[in-house]
């Protein structure tokens, strides 16, 4: 009984694999069509999980600003630098002197108007510093003590642009979400149309094997393993784009990324987000042909 | 084997293809069915393989009433009969041995028992040569023979024929006849519909006269 309902799904598969390459140009624009389709979000969601994956690290070493009070001089932002230094906790010092701040607000869009009105600059100096870790307690216990000392006006956490950036990244997500739903409504469109055309060219076969006494489970099985196999090939497709697309990319940023001395390379899809991709494109092409054999079979029935 | 109780068809149109029809063929028998054309010998033949549904009444296969049943059933009641249709149904888009390979694969035999069988079924038609023949090249007759091949490949204890000597000659007729009449010596129930009044003239099988979808004793 298994025996045979082996024999019976081996000889399916195998006059599939058949069908599918007794028609190669056919099969082949096909699988690339859908293989592009979806290598369009899959690429996408490479960049945005590459990209993720730095602020991640970003994320490592928080940022604090230090604002001074205004009547500070040159010996107290020496000494604020050197507790400052003194300090484990503190990895990176940067001082921004109100001068410079004025000009770097000065050359922002929009605003060098009302800094050209000013009587006097208004803006602090400031320390802006990275810190080693980012357990809260410690850095909340830096920034009291920080803000104890009698130079500093207010200590501020700086993760606006990180959330600024997770906002983003977020956004990312939703387009990758949107995309990835439209191209796969896109393929299961194809591939419903596929079977259909399959159906209306085995029309008789169809019919006699039904007036024979085949189930309707015997005449939807070549077509569903055509359109799950097709599926396969399709999102194997799309992962060979999306993998000679990245290297193809890395090797272009090289020079690029080599001068600016960013550490930063498109790591390609995983083997775990490989087999999703791959599954899941099988899975739109079984889907996209079980229901145009839904559709279709029963106008085929014997009369 | 077969029994027809107070069986009707009427089409959708209002057109009445058989009118309260009693019958019953027992196991083994040979009838023919016979009757002008539009008569109802055809609807009779598809109701038996619940290709057509009574509107009314109980046809019982083997003690099972086939006018209710399920759809998902029906292959499965295909299975039990050998069908011959007027119009053939063969595929051209392949050759004699798998066109009689076609009921095999539907009923899962594994490949070498299929083929033995395929085989059997040929040379008992005839048709043992020409199983790689497309069935375009055979003759009329060949194509007939080809049908019942077919149809009995999977050893049904039904055989059904509609009209399987329709645009043959008397010689060709004359050896179809002899085959079905060979099955039925072998224990196969067999119908057989025809217009074809001289092969009606020296049989000693029973003969089923249908007049306007009604039974003419």
């Amino acid at each position: 009984m298994i025996r045979a309902w082996l024999t019976q799904h081996g000889f399916v598969l195998i006059l599939t694999l058949k069908r599918l390459i007794s028609t190669p140009i056919t099969t082949f624009l096909s699988i690339i069509v859908m293989g592009i389709a979806l290598s369009m979000p899959t690429g996408i969601y490479v960049f945005m999980k590459n990209l993720q994956s730095v602020t991640g690290q970003a994320a490592n070493s928080p940022q604090m600003s230090l604002f001074l009070r205004k009547e500070v001089n040159k010996e107290d932002i020496a000494k604020i630098k050197r507790n400052l230094e003194h300090n484990a906790n503190i990895v990176s010092i940067q001082f921004v002197s109100k001068d410079a701040a004025l000009q770097r607000l000065q050359q922002s869009n929009g605003l060098a108007d009302i800094t050209i009105s000013l009587q006097h600059n208004p803006l602090p100096d400031a320390f802006v510093i990275h810190t080693a870790q980012n357990t809260s307690d410690m850095l909340e216990q830096l920034r009291a003590e920080m803000q104890s000392w009698p130079e500093v006006e207010h200590v501020q956490f700086d993760s606006a642009w990180l959330e600024r950036l997770h906002a983003l990244l977020k956004l990312g997500r939703f387009v990758v979400l949107m995309l990835a739903t439209l191209l796969s409504v896109a393929i299961i469109a194809i591939m419903f149309n596929t079977i259909r055309l399959q159906i209306l060219t085995k029309h008789d076969e169809i019919e006699i094997s039904k007036l024979i006494g085949a189930t309707d489970s015997f005449i939807r099985r070549p077509f569903l393993y055509f359109g799950t196999l097709q599926g396969l090939a399709s999102g194997a497709s799309a992962w060979l784009i999306v993998t000679f697309s990245i290297a193809l990319i890395n090797e272009e940023a090289y020079a690029f990324i080599h001068q600016s001395g960013i550490d930063f390379y498109l790591q390609p899809l995983s083997p775990h987000d490989s087999i999703s991709l791959i599954v899941f494109s099988a899975l739109l092409g079984w889907l996209g042909a079980r229901l145009s054999v839904a559709s279709h079979l029963w106008q085929i029935e014997p009369r | 084997m077969i029994v027809f109780k107070n069986v009707s068809k009427r089409y959708p149109d209002g057109y009445v293809a058989l009118n309260n029809i009693d019958l019953t063929v027992e196991p083994g028998e040979m009838v023919f069915l016979t009757g002008h054309s539009g008569a109802g010998k055809s609807t009779l033949l598809k109701l038996i393989s619940a290709i057509e549904r009574p509107t009314s009444g109980t046809i019982a296969i083997s003690g099972q009433n086939i006018a209710r049943l399920k759809l998902g059933a029906i292959p499965y009641l295909r299975r039990k009969i050998g069908f011959i249709f007027q119009d053939h149904k063969l595929l051209f888009d392949r050759n004699v041995f798998n066109n009689v390979l076609l009921p095999l694969q539907i009923s899962s035999f594994d490949s070498k028992t299929a083929a033995s069988r395929v085989r059997a079924a040929l040379d008992k038609v005839g048709l043992l040569k020409k199983e790689k023949s497309m069935p375009i090249t055979l003759s009329g007759g060949e194509r007939q023979r080809l049908c019942i091949a077919r149809a009995i490949v999977h050893r049904p204890n039904i055989l059904i024929a509609d009209e399987p000597t329709g645009n043959l000659d008397v010689e060709y007729a004359r050896d179809i006849m002899a085959l079905f009449t060979s099955f039925n010596q072998v224990g196969v129930t067999v119908m057989i519909a025809t217009h074809d009044a001289s092969l009606l003239e020296d049989t000693q099988h029973r003969i089923i006269l249908l007049k306007q979808g009604k039974l003419a004793v």
